[in-house]
């Protein structure tokens, strides 16, 4: 059963652009994407691809000029306004991508001690330092006495103290060695193994292949693709969509080929398909509308050409 | 109207009408004729009418022409006592940022020192102690008004100084001069003249509460802490006219600067400047 | 030009020392990873090499003469997070040409569109903003240029797209590269040489 499901949603910004015109710009466009009980579903993708407008969005946290259409259902329900200030830090928790989210005024011990909702506050907090390999010292210390993985690990034992069942994971790995990471990741997993689910979002293709169950891509505001994560490997044949092919085929280990242009500015989208400009499969239909998401053996895509 | 559809529109609009209502408070203390505040022992104690908006007084002196003076007199003590504090921040505020931790100590020692008392009472003192009169009172405003604003300047200065491009700017080999001017000024501005803004309705009322108390302006100029002071005398004899309008016409003052104060901060901030 | 630390020690204040006599060299058109856990001060070390910073002892030497302190400093760095390293208040156009006018040629070879140019850095996204930070920091005088964590935040497109360019230009100019990573196989991609950093050197 999905605890978190995110229906055909549309997120835009009015902004001003020189002096007092407004424009609107469409961050994220017809989003579908659920996370099942048990399940790490990763989302990958540019930056600026609207991954973290995501988790404000699931939040309710977006900043006040966002127009936001479509439905998030938390648990079977919809997600209105108030369940989202209800649930938002009890059941639903988030592990920010700026080490800034700590108050500079707290001691770091302190502040995990009161995301703890139940139980002893002191014994949980100790134990997940020990769990994240933060010194005894560390929950004496503020915030700007921290390195920024120690930061970040202080961060992740904030969510993971909360009795959270989902948590939105944005970015927890950049800035940490590979250890750190693969700990962080470890306890990602465990933490959805015990009947609970995550959502990661991340740029880091090779982290979310670890310990992810299916991997959303992202590109310009929506997803392109849904699929298991075995389907990432060798050249990227298994994979539907030619942005998400691109991807693979420019990390690092796999050839680490560029694409040329880049993606497209939310008020600035192109009419059909939003990868079409950059694809070397695009054809005139392309151009016309924007692709539904289909099913596509196990997994889904937004391709009019993947087979 | 459907050419005001956002709010930044809006609160332009406001800003300008703000600016302009204060400035024809201004224009009018100085053009309305001195005649009109002269006695006329005939028309005494008239209630507001056509021709006497704000009524008359004991002397049969014209109220809207007195509080128009009064209040363009306020404005000009408050003009000069504000930017004098205003400068005094900017000054101590940069001092404190970049003369090292001894500079940064004193300063800040004198901003608790200042804060720890309430500024009307030190304003009194000084005030007093130069012997009350125009002199007195922009003196005492511009020396109590500038602790706060000294404070956001330095915090301001020293973000900016750590900032990343700073530090960037200054490893590409700009002059520490170019940075100040290109870099740090633009930025520390807006906070300024915001300051400024905010400043002035502050320094009109405590000018007209100074004056009321008989340690400000002498009672020969149409200030209108004057007015409110000898109004009150007539108040219990039924001349509500005497105290209200210059009363109310004080405060809409001040609400207009604090307006294009507050307005002023939205447009500069830029964590604000997209919103609806 | 050899690029060059001499038993490089930095702490804070009273602070235990944050690395101690560090030994570290690299040599023109050069790729030098420097790897290690987090918190070892590898963030430190680069500002020292590039100016930010003044080592508590030791020295950085340039071809053998020491740095200099004004002037355009021959060794650039580019941060993680190039959304700090710009000035919030100046359109793109003004901040790409801050300290020498990048020609169309490198713009090109960055990716940079023209279109943007006319932008505020709130309008770009960080794989956007980070390719105008890397053709600042690329001025005439760059001897050496130090990525710290340069596409940590970045897609592997632009991360790919940005080194790639990178490379180029610096083969061109027999300039040298540090890179500072946390993703062993982006450092074992790009690099000729690894160097780790840790406490006990």
């Amino acid at each position: 059963m999905a605890i978190l499901e995110v229906e055909n949603l549309s997120v835009s910004f009015k902004r001003y652009t020189r002096g007092f015109k407004q424009v609107k710009s469409n961050v994220i466009s017809s989003l579908s994407v659920e996370v099942e009980e048990g399940e790490i579903m990763a989302i990958v993708g540019a930056s600026g691809s609207g991954k973290s407008l995501l988790a404000q969005a699931i939040l309710g946290i977006l900043p006040r000029n966002a127009i936001v259409s479509g439905g998030i259902k938390y648990g079977g329900e919809v997600l209105t306004p108030p369940r989202q200030r209800a649930l938002c830090g009890r059941e639903i928790a988030l592990v920010p991508q700026s080490v800034n989210s700590l108050d500079p005024l707290m001691r770091v011990g302190e502040q995990v001690r009161t995301s703890v909702k139940s139980g002893n506050a002191a014994a949980a907090q100790k134990e997940v330092f020990e769990r994240y390999h933060l010194d005894a010292n560390v929950e004496k210390m503020y915030p700007f006495q921290l390195s920024g993985g120690m930061a970040r690990r202080v961060l992740i034992s904030t969510a993971m103290v909360s009795g959270a069942r989902v948590i939105i994971a944005d970015e927890p790995t950049p800035g940490l060695d590979e250890r750190s990471v693969a700990e962080a990741l470890k306890h990602l997993r465990e933490f959805a193994d015990s009947r609970c689910a995550v959502l990661l979002i991340t740029h880091d293709i090779e982290s979310a292949l670890k310990i992810a169950d299916r991997i959303a891509v992202f590109y310009a505001g929506t997803t392109v693709e849904i699929s298991p994560v075995e389907n990432f490997r060798g050249n990227g044949e298994e994979l539907w969509h030619p942005f998400s092919k691109a991807l693979w085929r420019a990390l690092p280990q796999n050839g680490f080929v560029p694409i040329p242009g880049s993606q497209p500015h939310p008020d600035d989208l192109p009419s059909g398909c939003l990868f079409a400009p950059r694809c070397g499969m695009a054809s005139a239909e392309c151009g016309e509308a924007l692709p539904d998401m289909r099913k596509l053996r196990n997994g889904s895509v937004r391709c009019i050409h993947a087979t | 109207m459907s050419s005001l559809k956002n709010k930044r529109q809006r609160a332009i609009l406001i800003t300008v009408l703000a600016v302009v209502l204060l400035a024809g408070v201004v224009l009018l203390g100085f053009i309305l004729d001195e005649e009109k505040i002269a006695t006329h022992l005939d028309n005494r104690n008239s209630p507001p009418s056509l021709e006497h908006l704000f009524g008359t007084d004991w002397l049969g002196r014209d109220m809207f022409t007195r509080t128009m003076m009064g209040l363009s007199l306020s404005m000009g003590v408050g003009l000069a006592g504000a930017l004098g504090s205003t400068m005094i921040a900017a000054f101590l505020g940069m001092i404190a940022a970049t003369m090292g931790r001894a500079a940064d100590a004193i300063v800040s020692w004198l901003i608790d020192l200042f804060l720890s008392v309430p500024h009307l009472v030190t304003l009194i003192l000084i005030s007093f102690s130069l012997g009350g009169g125009a002199k007195g009172i922009i003196v005492g405003i511009a020396l109590t008004h500038w602790p706060s604003l000294s404070r956001v300047i330095r915090a301001e200065m020293m973000q900016i100084r750590s900032a990343e491009y700073v530090q960037v700017s200054r490893r590409m080999g700009r002059p520490g001069w170019w940075i100040a001017a290109k870099h740090i000024f633009p930025h520390i501005l807006p906070q300024l003249l915001v300051g400024f803004l905010l400043m002035f309705p502050h320094a009109i009322l405590h000018e007209a509460a100074v004056t009321f108390l008989g340690m400000g302006l002498s009672p020969h100029q149409p200030a209108i802490g004057i007015i409110l002071s000898e109004s009150m005398k007539y108040l219990s004899s039924g001349l509500w006219w005497l105290a209200f309008f210059p009363g109310l016409s004080l405060l809409f003052a001040v609400r207009l600067f604090d307006v294009i104060g507050g307005n002023l901060r939205l447009f500069t901030d830029p964590s604000k400047t997209h919103e609806e | 030009m050899q690029l060059e630390a001499h038993s490089l020690s930095f702490r804070y204040g009273k602070n235990p020392w944050l690395f101690k006599n560090v030994e570290f060299s690299v040599e023109p058109g050069e790729v030098v990873g420097l790897v290690g856990p987090s918190g070892f001060g590898k963030t430190t070390f680069c500002r020292i090499l590039a100016g930010y910073e003044q080592p508590v002892e030791g020295s950085v030497t340039l071809g053998g003469n020491p740095l200099p302190v004004k002037g355009y400093h021959p060794v650039q760095l580019v941060f993680q997070h190039p959304e700090r390293a710009v000035n919030p208040r100046w359109k793109m156009n003004k901040i790409l040409n801050e300290a020498w006018k990048p020609d169309k040629e490198l713009l090109d070879t960055l990716g940079i569109e023209q279109e943007w140019l006319a932008r505020w850095p709130g309008e770009l996204s960080g794989g956007e903003l980070q390719r105008f930070c890397v053709a600042r920091a690329l001025g005439p005088e760059t001897r050496f240029l130090i990525a710290d964590e340069m596409t940590t935040m970045l897609d592997a497109v632009t991360q790919a797209q940005i080194w790639h360019a990178v490379l180029e230009i610096a083969r061109q100019r027999e300039m040298g590269i540090i890179v500072v990573s946390h993703e062993a196989k982006l450092v074992e991609r790009l690099c000729d040489r690894v160097v780790e950093l840790g406490r006990r050197l």
